[in-house]
């Protein structure tokens, strides 16, 4: 995982296959969040800010640990804080680092229209290039996990990086860095998934949660963010974590079938009045002095109202 | 009110200059929209953007020209509207197509102040120019529709190219028609006016209207 990484699989709108993509093999990496160790102490917050560079933001007081309801555009990493009411009705407090998932198949990266904006690096990482992004927002339509936060003084749009910076590096991303209880783990994608399915496994065996399991969802091809849930038949329960994300349908609709459909409608029309005009020429009006084709001269047509205004 | 004038040496005149200068306001706001929009259409066309100034600059401006276009075709709507209700001389018209586009115009019903072709292309624009216009405003401020209204955003994702390109099909065959096909046609939306000869070919019930008026006379 060194500056190699940056090999490109995906460019954003762009006409025509990635250069270079698929030439060398590649790690996949991989960030795993195991739900049932963290304790919910922000540090990974406060870390993803620090190596960002991204002062705080404002918080707001809503009688529960939640300071602010959504990641923003300069907080990429946030805990959601969920209460949650268990079957007997005692209460738990379900927490989840809620970042980019960084999709094997990027919801955002299909949806923008802008050159280079979102690339997608052979290693997994999806990545925003501010240079390149022209504000529109259609990434945050296209995200199935509400993570692109346009910025209204910057007018582009921003989130998590994995931070692709320190991953080149050979360094993990800071979140990972700063978890003081190791829930958090980061390497290849076949080792982080391995480690998840022993959590998972260890939890239903030998704790008392039947259902846990790993979340990485097929829907978007998997990703390189995965989870490890207490309950993994109910993502909703952690806060906006989707059953079965995917890329929108609309997205897809307006990416495939009706571009094409379009294209070729446009394509025929503009044809279609070439040949029509090969074929039948325009419409000469007799008598007409807009003539435009050459004809022997006739005695101008004087139509019968012509006398009474003149 | 008279919608024309009959005016000297056989010429009539077809639009006044508000209808010009509106009509003129719409197609190049349009033409503005259409070319920023087919760069975010396609990645094949996003070269267009980079040649109108860059494309951060296409999607600022894109919106201001929506709205330009929008208020045209507002004041169409109310300087045409009433004139673009089809009767049964258009369904005629309609009926003879075919002897349309084959340049037969002797088996062509002749039309009132607009045929249906120009009532198709009236209406097309005006419900298209709504629904660009509602899924627009979600697509300009994306960040203001909250996460549980989505499905505005993802609605107006796909319904915003599909009206635009009803109105694209439209467009080709009107500035086809307009310029290439129906000589005469382009000179009555610049100075106004056509010959006397042409009015009573394509539109001889309203050439016959401003005959008989009075008031039509300059």
């Amino acid at each position: 995982m060194s500056g190699s990484s940056l090999e490109i699989r995906a460019i954003s709108g762009h006409a025509g296959p990635a250069p270079g993509a698929g030439l060398k093999r590649e790690f996949e990496v991989c960030k795993l969040i195991d739900t049932t160790t963290c304790i919910g102490c922000k540090a990974c917050e406060v870390a993803c800010l620090e190596w960002n560079g991204y002062s705080f933001s404002e918080t707001v007081f809503n009688n529960s640990y939640q300071t602010m309801p959504e990641t923003q555009w300069n907080y990429w990493n946030l805990i959601k804080f969920n209460e949650h009411e268990r079957e007997d009705g005692s209460i738990t407090l379900l927490m989840r680092k809620d970042q980019c998932m960084h999709c094997e198949e990027p919801g955002c990266l299909a949806a923008c229209p802008a050159d280079g904006a979102i690339v997608q690096y052979v290693n997994g990482i999806v990545d925003f290039q501010q240079e390149n992004c022209i504000g529109c927002g259609y990434c945050m339509s296209g995200c199935p996990f509400n993570i692109p936060k346009f910025s209204p003084e910057a007018r582009k749009v921003f989130k998590c990086t994995l931070c692709v910076d320190r991953v080149t590096q050979g360094l993990e991303p800071a979140c990972i860095k700063a978890c003081p209880t190791g829930c958090l783990h980061f390497g290849t994608k076949p080792e982080m998934t391995e480690l998840a399915e022993k959590r998972a496994t260890q939890l239903r065996d030998h704790s008392d949660f039947p259902h846990a399991g790993v979340y990485d969802p097929q829907g978007v091809g998997g990703a390189h963010v995965i989870y490890v849930l207490h309950d993994a038949s109910n993502p909703e329960a952690y806060g906006g974590l989707p059953k079965d994300p995917r890329i929108p349908l609309t997205v897809k609709l307006w990416k495939h079938p009706l571009k094409w459909i379009g294209n070729l409608a446009l394509i025929g029309g503009v044809l279609g009045v070439f040949f029509h005009y090969l074929r039948f020429g325009p419409k000469i009006i007799e008598g007409d002095s807009q003539k435009v084709t050459p004809t022997p001269p006739e005695p101008p047509e004087q139509p019968p109202h012509q006398g009474a205004i003149q | 009110m008279t919608d024309g004038y009959i005016l000297p040496k056989g010429r009539v005149l077809r639009y006044k200059f508000h209808e010009r200068a509106i009509h003129w306001m719409a197609a190049l706001s349009y033409v503005y929209l259409l070319l920023t929009g087919l760069a975010f259409w396609s990645p094949w066309l996003f070269w267009i953007a980079i040649g109108l100034g860059g494309a951060t600059v296409s999607r600022e401006l894109h919106p201001w020209f929506g709205i330009i276009f929008v208020i045209a075709v507002a004041l169409m709507f109310r300087m045409w509207g009433r004139q673009m209700h089809e009767t049964a001389v258009d369904k005629q018209w309609w009926d003879a197509i075919p002897h349309y586009i084959k340049n037969e115009d002797e088996e062509v019903p002749t039309a009132g102040r607009f045929n249906g072709g120009q009532k198709l292309l009236f209406w097309g624009f005006f419900y298209c120019g709504i629904l660009l216009l509602l899924t627009g405003l979600i697509l300009w401020f994306p960040q203001y529709i909250p996460w549980n209204l989505r499905f505005l955003r993802l609605a107006a994702v796909i319904i915003h190219p599909a009206a635009a390109l009803i109105t694209m099909g439209l467009f080709i065959i009107h500035v086809y028609m307009g310029t290439a096909m129906e000589r005469g046609a382009f000179g009555s939306v610049i100075r106004g006016d056509v010959s006397a000869a042409w009015a009573k070919r394509y539109h001889g019930i309203w050439y016959d209207q401003i005959t008989r008026d009075p008031s039509a006379r300059k």
